[in-house]
Parts: C-alpha cells; sequence; structure tokens
C-alpha cells in the first residue's frame, strides 16, 4: 500500500475563506434575496418628532390605496405583541414595538404598512396623517439627569434609567460604599489630573442594512423567520414568546449576514411586528431597512460621558482613579442597552495597577435613538478614559507616555490578576506589548522625525495607547442568554464531517476557522469539512457571535463535540481493525494502527460500519454524532499597544493619518490572515470614531446626521497601511488558548489618535481635545478659539 | 409602464418596468440577480455598483428606463467560462471581503479602476475605490486584492 503524504497542519495558517466563492461571484443569498410567494412588503411609518403624544392617526388614505394590503398602528399591534422584552436584570419602561401614545425619538414607529410591493408600502405610509402634541425634548444627558426639560418616562424619575451602580475600591457585593481607600490615596497625590471627556455617539453602519421576512404557516401553525442577526437562537426565543409559540415551533435562520458589530445582536420592533403580521394575516412579510431609517432605527453605540480623576506620585505611579459615568442610552433600554455601559465599569483598571479604583455608573434615557452594543461596547469607552488620563499624566510630568504606562503594569506573574472592579484578568504581558510596539514603530526615530517636522513648521504628533479588553464571554453568570456555545459534530455516512455551530458568523470566516480546527483535530482534508450555521432547524443549540465570541467559545465547543466523537469513532476503528483504541492515530483520512500503517481504515470504512455495526460492538450506540456545550470558567482578557502618527494641517485644521502601528496579543490564532483583517476592520472603526465618526441631534432632539451625505464613514483615502504585529500569550480558559480578535482593533485606536492630535497641538497649550477630532474644533485651537 | 430593452451579462431582456423603477430593483426582483446590493438611499455607499456599457457606475442613482438600450455586466456576469475574474480571484486570495456585502459593488468599481490604470499606485487604488464603503475590512485586504489583481494582468 502507498502511503500519502502526511496532511499539512492547518491551524495556524493563512487558509483562503471557505466563504468567499458564493460571496465574490453574487451568489450569496441575504435576507432582502430571499422571496416568497404572495410575500408582502412592510414600510414603518416613523415619528418625525422627539418627543410627543399621538392626538390623532388617519391611515384612510393609505388604506384605499391600490395595491395595500392593511395598515396597522401602535394600537392595533398592541392587540398583536406585549411589550418588546430585554435581556438585562434592570427594569425597564414598557416599550412598545410600534408606539401607542407617545413617541420619544425621532423614528419611533407609530404604524406599519403592509402593501404588494415596497414602493407602494411607501408611498402609503407617506399618505398616513400624524397629529402630534409635541413635548420638549429631552437632548442633554446631564440636565436630564436632573429630570430637565421633561421626564420621558414618568416610572424614572429624573430620566434615571439605571441610578447609580458603585464599583471598584471598597465596594462591597451588595453596593455598600467604603470611600477611605480611595480618599487615601488622593490624599497621598501629588499631582492629580481631572478631565471632563466625551465618549460620542456612534452609528453601527453595517453596509448590510436590517432586514426580516417572516413567514407563519397557518397549516403547520409554525413560523420561520429569516433576520439580519448575529443571534439566531436568542431571536427565536422572543419570536416565539411575543407570538405565543413555542421555541419548537419557531425556526430562525440567520441568512448571510452584512456585518453586524454589535448593532444585530439586539431583537427588533421590525423582527416582532413582521412576526406578529405574518401570523396575523397568514401571508410571508418582509421589511428591509433603508439606510436613512437605520440611522434612525437601528441601535446606536458609545455615548457615555466621564469624568475622570488621576491621582499619581510625581514618578508617575498611579494611586487612585476616579471614574464618574454618565451615559446616554436614548429614549428605551433595548436587549442589552443597560449592561454595555457596565463594561466600562469592568475595565476601569486598564492594564495598571492601580490601588484604589471608584468608578461609578449613571444611565440615562432621553430622546434619541436607544443604544446598544457596537464594537468594543463599554471596552472602548474604558480605555479611552484611562489612557487618555495617563496620556495627561504624562504631559504634566514631562515623562514619555511610555514609561508612564511602563510605571504602572500589571505584571506577568501577577495573572490571574483580580482588579478593583472585580474582573479576574486570565494572562498578559502588557510590558511586552509595549515594547514590541515601540521597536516595531521605531518609536525614538519617530520622535526625531516629528521633531524635525515640527522645525519646519508643521503640526506633527505622535500618540501611544495600552488596552485590555475582556471578550470570550462569557460564563453564563455574566450573559443573561448564558454564556455557552454550542456545537455538534458528525461523520457522515461516506466518513465526510458536518458540524453546526451556534456561533452564527457575519463576516468573521466561521466556516473556515472551524473547519481548520477540525481537519487538524480529525487529519482529513479541509475540503471534508462542512461547518453549517444559521440556521435554528439545523443547529439544535446556541447563543450567537458578538463579544469577541466565536472562537474561544464557539471553537471550544466544536473542538469538545470533534473529541467526543473522536473517541467513539476510535472504538469502531478498534472493532474492525481487531486493535486497541489506544494504538490508533488519525492522519491523511485514515484511521491506522500506530506502527503498522498498512493496517488502516478510511473513514468510510469506519462511518460505514459505525451506521450499519453488525456485529455492533459491547457498549456503543450506533452512529457517529456527539454534540458539546462549551461553559467557559472566566472570559478572556486579550490586550495590546497601538501607535499612531498625525500631522494637523494648519490652515484647514484636517488631521492624516500618517501611522498607525499595532500590536494586538489574542492568544493562540487559528488563521493569521483572518485575524489580519478582523483587526484592520477594528482599527477602522476606532480611527473613524477618532477622525469623522459622530451622531449629532440637535436641542429639539432632531437627528442631524441621518444619512451618509451628513455621516462620515471612513473611505479608503482615510487611512495609511496599518502595520500590524503581534505577541502571543495564550489563555487557560479553553483549552484553544484562543482569546478572540474582533473588537481588539477599536480598543487602542481611538485614544492613540486624540493623543497624537493632541502632541500635535501641544505648542497651542493643549492637554485633551474631545472627540471627534473635526477640523475646525482644531482649526479653532491652532487660530486661537477654544476647542 | 414604460418597456425597456437591457443587455444584461450578455442576454438581452425586455420588461415592462415603472417609470421611477430604480435600475437596482429591476436587476435585484425582476431579473433576480441579486449579487448587487444596495447599502443606502443617498448614492453613497457604492453596495450597487455594475458596468454601463463598459464602465463602473451606482445602480441605485439610475432608473432602470435610463439604462433601455445599454449593456450591463453585473458581478454575476463578471466570471467567464468557470474562470473567476483576475478581481475576483484577488478578494478570495488576499482576504478582500469579510461579510461580503460590500464586495459586488467593490469588485466592480475596481474593474474600471483597472481598465483606466492598469498598473496603480496605492494612492491611485484608494482613490479608485473611495465611492464604495467597506465596514469589515478597514479596505487594507481590499487594496491588496486589486494589486493582485493587477499583478496577474
Ligand atoms: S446603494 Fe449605496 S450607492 Fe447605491
Ligand atoms: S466586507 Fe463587509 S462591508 Fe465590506
Amino acid at each position: 500500500m502507498t502511503t500519502t503524504p502526511i496532511l499539512p497542519k492547518l491551524v495556524g495558517q493563512r487558509v483562503k475563506r471557505r466563504e468567499d466563492p458564493r460571496l465574490i461571484q453574487g451568489r450569496a443569498t441575504y435576507v432582502d434575496d430571499v422571496t416568497l410567494p404572495g410575500m408582502q412588503h412592510l414600510f414603518f411609518k416613523r415619528s418625525d418628532i422627539a418627543h410627543g403624544r399621538i392626538r390623532r392617526i388617519d391611515a384612510s388614505a393609505a388604506q384605499a390605496m391600490e395595491g395595500v394590503e392593511a395598515v396597522f398602528t401602535g394600537a392595533e399591534i398592541a392587540e398583536l405583541l406585549g411589550p418588546m422584552p430585554i435581556g438585562t436584570p434592570y427594569s425597564s419602561p414598557a416599550h412598545r414595538a410600534v408606539a401607542v401614545d407617545v413617541v420619544r425619538y425621532v423614528g419611533d414607529p407609530v404604524a406599519v404598512v403592509v402593501a404588494r410591493d415596497r414602493y407602494v408600502a411607501r408611498d402609503a405610509a407617506d399618505a398616513i396623517v400624524v397629529d402630534y402634541e409635541p413635548l420638549p425634548a429631552v437632548v442633554d444627558p446631564e440636565l436630564a439627569m436632573k429630570g430637565q426639560p421633561t421626564v420621558i418616562h414618568p416610572e424614572f424619575p429624573n430620566n434615571l434609567a439605571v441610578a447609580l451602580v458603585p464599583s471598584g475600591t471598597g465596594v462591597d457585593a451588595a453596593g455598600k460604599v467604603d470611600d477611605s481607600a480611595i480618599d487615601k490615596a488622593f490624599a497621598a497625590a501629588e499631582v492629580v489630573i481631572s478631565q471632563r471627556m466625551v465618549n460620542q455617539r456612534l452609528a453601527p453602519c453595517a453596509i448590510e442594512p436590517r432586514g426580516v421576512v417572516a413567514h407563519y404557516e397557518l397549516g403547520k401553525g409554525s413560523m420561520t423567520i429569516w433576520s439580519s442577526t448575529q443571534n439566531p437562537h436568542i431571536l427565536r426565543t422572543f419570536i416565539a414568546a411575543l407570538n405565543g409559540l413555542g421555541q419548537d415551533q419557531v425556526r430562525a435562520i440567520a441568512p448571510e449576514v452584512g456585518g453586524g458589530f454589535g448593532s444585530k445582536i439586539n431583537i427588533y420592533a421590525e423582527d416582532y411586528v413582521a412576526s406578529a403580521i405574518s401570523k396575523r394575516l397568514g401571508v410571508p412579510v418582509k421589511w428591509i431597512e433603508d439606510r436613512s431609517e437605520a440611522f434612525v432605527a437601528t441601535t446606536h453605540g458609545r455615548d457615555i460621558l466621564g469624568y475622570v480623576d488621576l491621582a499619581a506620585k510625581r514618578d508617575g505611579t498611579v494611586l487612585g482613579l476616579k471614574l464618574r459615568l454618565i451615559a446616554d442610552v436614548g429614549a428605551y433600554n433595548m436587549l442589552l442597552t443597560a449592561a454595555i455601559p457596565t463594561l466600562t465599569l469592568l475595565m476601569a483598571n486598564a492594564t495598571y495597577r492601580i490601588p484604589a479604583v471608584r468608578a461609578t455608573l449613571t444611565e440615562v434615557f432621553t430622546n434619541k435613538t436607544p443604544t446598544d452594543a457596537y464594537r468594543g461596547a463599554g471596552r472602548p469607552e474604558a480605555t479611552y478614559f484611562v489612557e487618555r488620563a495617563m496620556d495627561m499624566l504624562a504631559q504634566e510630568l514631562k515623562m514619555d507616555p511610555a514609561d508612564v504606562r511602563r510605571r504602572n503594569f500589571i505584571q506577568p506573574h501577577e495573572f490571574p490578576f483580580t482588579t478593583q472592579t472585580g474582573a479576574v484578568y486570565d494572562s498578559g504581558d502588557y510590558e511586552k506589548a509595549l515594547n514590541t510596539a515601540l521597536e516595531a514603530a521605531g518609536w525614538d526615530r519617530l520622535k526625531a522625525e516629528r521633531d524635525a517636522a515640527r522645525a519646519q513648521g508643521r503640526l506633527v504628533g505622535l500618540g501611544l495607547s495600552m488596552y485590555v479588553e475582556v471578550c470570550g464571554l462569557g460564563p453564563s453568570s455574566s450573559l443573561p442568554t448564558g454564556g455557552w456555545e454550542h456545537g455538534q459534530v458528525t461523520i457522515e455516512r461516506d466518513g465526510r464531517i458536518s458540524a453546526t455551530t451556534g456561533a452564527s458568523p457575519h463576516g468573521q470566516g466561521n466556516e473556515t476557522t472551524f473547519a481548520q480546527m477540525l481537519a487538524d483535530q480529525f487529519g482529513v482534508p479541509i475540503e471534508h469539512v462542512t461547518i453549517h450555521h444559521g440556521d435554528t432547524a439545523v443547529v439544535k443549540q446556541g447563543v450567537g457571535t458578538f463579544g469577541s465570541r466565536s472562537q474561544a467559545v464557539g471553537g471550544t465547543a466544536l473542538h469538545m463535540a470533534g473529541g467526543k466523537v473522536k473517541t467513539k469513532m476510535a472504538r469502531f476503528a478498534a472493532a474492525l481493525l481487531e486493535a486497541h483504541e489506544a494504538d490508533l492515530v488519525f492522519e491523511n483520512g485514515r484511521i491506522a494502527v500506530k506502527g503498522a500503517p498498512a493496517s488502516a481504515k478510511s473513514f468510510a470504512e469506519v462511518a460505514a460500519f459505525a451506521y450499519v455495526p453488525v456485529p455492533l460492538p459491547e457498549g456503543l450506540e450506533p452512529g457517529l454524532s456527539e454534540e458539546a456545550f462549551f461553559e467557559p470558567a472566566n472570559n478572556t482578557y486579550p490586550f495590546g499597544c497601538h501607535i499612531s502618527m498625525i500631522e494637523i494641517d494648519r490652515d484647514t485644521g484636517e488631521p492624516t493619518l500618517l501611522k498607525l502601528v499595532a500590536v494586538d496579543d489574542a492568544g493562540n490564532l487559528i488563521n493569521p490572515l483572518i485575524v489580519e483583517g478582523q483587526i484592520h476592520g477594528g482599527l477602522a472603526q476606532g480611527i473613524g470614531q477618532a477622525l469623522v465618526e459622530e451622531v449629532v441631534y440637535g436641542e429639539d432632539g432632531q437627528l442631524l446626521t441621518g444619512s451618509f451625505m451628513d455621516y462620515a464613514l471612513p473611505r479608503a483615502t482615510d487611512f495609511p497601511r496599518f502595520e500590524l504585529h503581534g505577541c502571543v500569550t495564550p489563555t487557560p480558559v479553553n483549552p484553544l488558548g484562543a482569546k478572540g480578535v474582533g473588537e481588539a482593533g477599536t480598543l487602542g485606536s481611538t485614544p492613540c489618535v486624540v493623543a497624537a492630535a493632541v502632541d500635535a497641538l501641544s505648542g497651542f497649550g493643549v492637554r485633551h481635545i474631545d472627540l471627534m477630532l473635526r477640523p475646525e474644533k482644531l482649526w479653532r485651537i491652532i487660530h486661537g478659539g477654544q476647542a | 409602464m414604460a418597456q425597456v430593452s437591457i443587455a444584461v451579462n450578455g442576454k438581452v431582456r425586455r420588461a415592462d418596468v415603472e417609470p421611477r423603477l430604480l435600475l437596482v430593483h429591476f436587476l435585484r426582483e425582476q431579473l433576480r440577480l441579486t449579487g448587487t446590493h444596495v447599502g443606502c438611499d443617498t448614492s453613497q455607499c457604492g453596495a450597487c455598483t455594475v458596468l454601463i456599457d463598459g464602465r463602473s457606475a451606482k445602480s441605485c442613482t439610475l432608473f432602470a428606463v435610463q439604462a433601455d438600450g445599454s449593456e450591463i455586466t453585473t458581478i454575476e456576469g463578471l466570471a467567464r467560462d468557470g474562470e473567476l475574474h483576475p478581481l475576483q480571484q484577488g478578494f478570495w486570495e488576499e482576504h478582500g471581503l469579510q461579510c461580503g456585502y460590500c464586495t459586488p459593488g467593490m469588485i466592480m468599481a475596481a474593474v474600471t479602476l483597472l481598465n483606466d490604470t492598469p498598473k496603480p499606485t496605492e494612492q491611485q487604488i484608494r482613490e479608485g475605490i473611495a465611492g464604495n464603503f467597506c465596514r469589515c475590512t478597514g479596505y487594507q485586504h481590499i487594496v491588496n486584492a486589486i494589486q493582485h489583481a493587477a499583478g496577474k494582468r
């Protein structure tokens, strides 16, 4: 028998993605590509004022239009659907999918049209007349906290969505606060840095807007719902509950999903309404979001105001940190809204050994689109506040920003490290990340370049930021949806491998990375492995893709399921080969007896026996299919260091990013090519936050950045070539040693770009510039106005 | 209703359309060529880019009737005889896509870029795709993908 060459190990290789052939040829199926016979189209009539009472809705003209099947007002939808549930343990105002008597933000739905096609549906919505009694708009969160100019939800006095959560040193489990340690730290301080900082509101802007197709089959009494979601199983749970169906009667499908960045975790009004109308009318219905609609109807991200006080000694040693956070969460609590800013609290310790931390959080309702997860979700905000304060400390002490950080790092031997805010960092080597970045960027050379440029009158600056984030979410104790992930691995009758994962991807490339892992685990070519996802009828259980958890949690679940199948398969093979299981090796698509390669069976042969086991080996059930739930004992804590160089045009204030060096340590990597892509995308969003992106509301609560005309999404010309470097500190939290990398890029990039801008303008006496770095703001600093 | 006759991916299609029907909806919904995507309503994102008479254009920005008599190539028509177009190959080789939603438009925009500038510099590539948004990739691997395709020419 000829021996075939040993298959190369795929884990750790830059394997080309298996998803791509369909995507580059226009053959993928996104939700808007789903068409069903008899399908009707929905269009939502939305409030064009920020706050008001609905006096009257006249839909008669709309109803009379040719091609219009029905119009539902909020009151009519309320007969079909209860209030929308949330996924956090905080109390929440009743939130109707379609407003019943009061509208609370521009974009709040007030009626929905069902019509033959999207053009007719839109015409009909335009023909609906809504008469409002306007109420004062609550826009500024700091005024809102005082109940001004009014209260949005009467049961939440002073608009306090979450009154005050204290965290950090001296706060016990019951929330009782002892200030002595933090007071002592500040009393001992030789220097205190105090700054109010804005981490502005952003729009996630997945290039595929949201969409849903719902089909209730009257005959079967069951629902199929296609939705552009990051988590079809969670969608199923909620859609079933609100429609009075069992979870067994709802099939949720996440088809190809065109990006999410956190905004497609939430289960939205449109999902519920589509399902309820389909159930009511017995016809399939489709709703596809317009982009301008997305700016009001899809959750926003960030929008946290931080009052930061940092106490230190003159040698740069940090003694204490106070962080008072005010999160503007918009008009309602959505699925995870209330929980996102708590991640900012959790990460207040950053990469430093801060002996005393006091962080508090207040969440405030305003008449704006609700916030929820957006790439990084709470961690970029924490990083931003602490890193900016460290820069200001360095500036105050005339220290190099690298040195002040180095003086305060948590040291490698201190892991697992319990922070003052209760996070247990799994592993890390922050100084190594810093040194790697400094060396890769050529920090000293860059400083010389900067100084030379300045000598010519150019405004050039350098910035640096460390970060640590919480990923691989997370034990079930930290996630109301459950913190596990599910995987199932089946050796089919022909010996090929099918696997299902609850980690439903929307660009992450799980079909490739998971197949790489399984191919290695079983010693088969990757072509023999297929990963299924995104359909609750195929994937038994799942939580979903968010919080950089696919690989660390979902990957591990598959690895565990694979291990179980492998064990069982070895027993069938042992019976066939009359060998001992312990003597078998899986390689080259065969199971062979160690040392006797001629004695081997193919996967197809072993599978044929496993599915027709005559005789059935004792103690075995037929078949080769096993599942696993992986519940991690802890989160993972990836970390890194980002460095940037920026030039600001003296005449226009226009900033140009000259250089961005990123060192990211995400633990073990399955596919470095995909990891690079993830980091690039994160960097682009983090730099976008620094340079061009901002959701802006007027004083009347009107959204001023309501389309791509006004909300600047970064373009290819906004970026230099990113320079990526890695280091690898595996996590002990899962057997893969993988930490997760989806959000990393957004963490360090924003503060390091702002730091570079401040450095560039340091000659004008600037200590801090609030996000974002609008040219006008920079121009004013240069030309003598205030920032 | 208006009658149009448009050659799409080499085949002449005649249809009755509402005068206000956008070309992108004609392609997607009447011809079921769903590879061309819609990402905005203000002609900014480029997800809808196709070739009209050989040049890239945003198909959300034209009515179907305006394309009457023209020749259109969509992403579905780019590969020839089962061979991927060099740009499709480049995007695959260089991981030029993640969610893939911007990809068809990005590739169609790059076709014109490389037709006009067969050996573009990195800056020329970045400028050439500045009418197309990608939220996933940070553009770097897209630049690599286009360079890959240019290198093959
Ligand atoms: S759909 Fe955005 S430019 Fe055409
Ligand atoms: S790959 Fe997702 S938008 Fe470009």
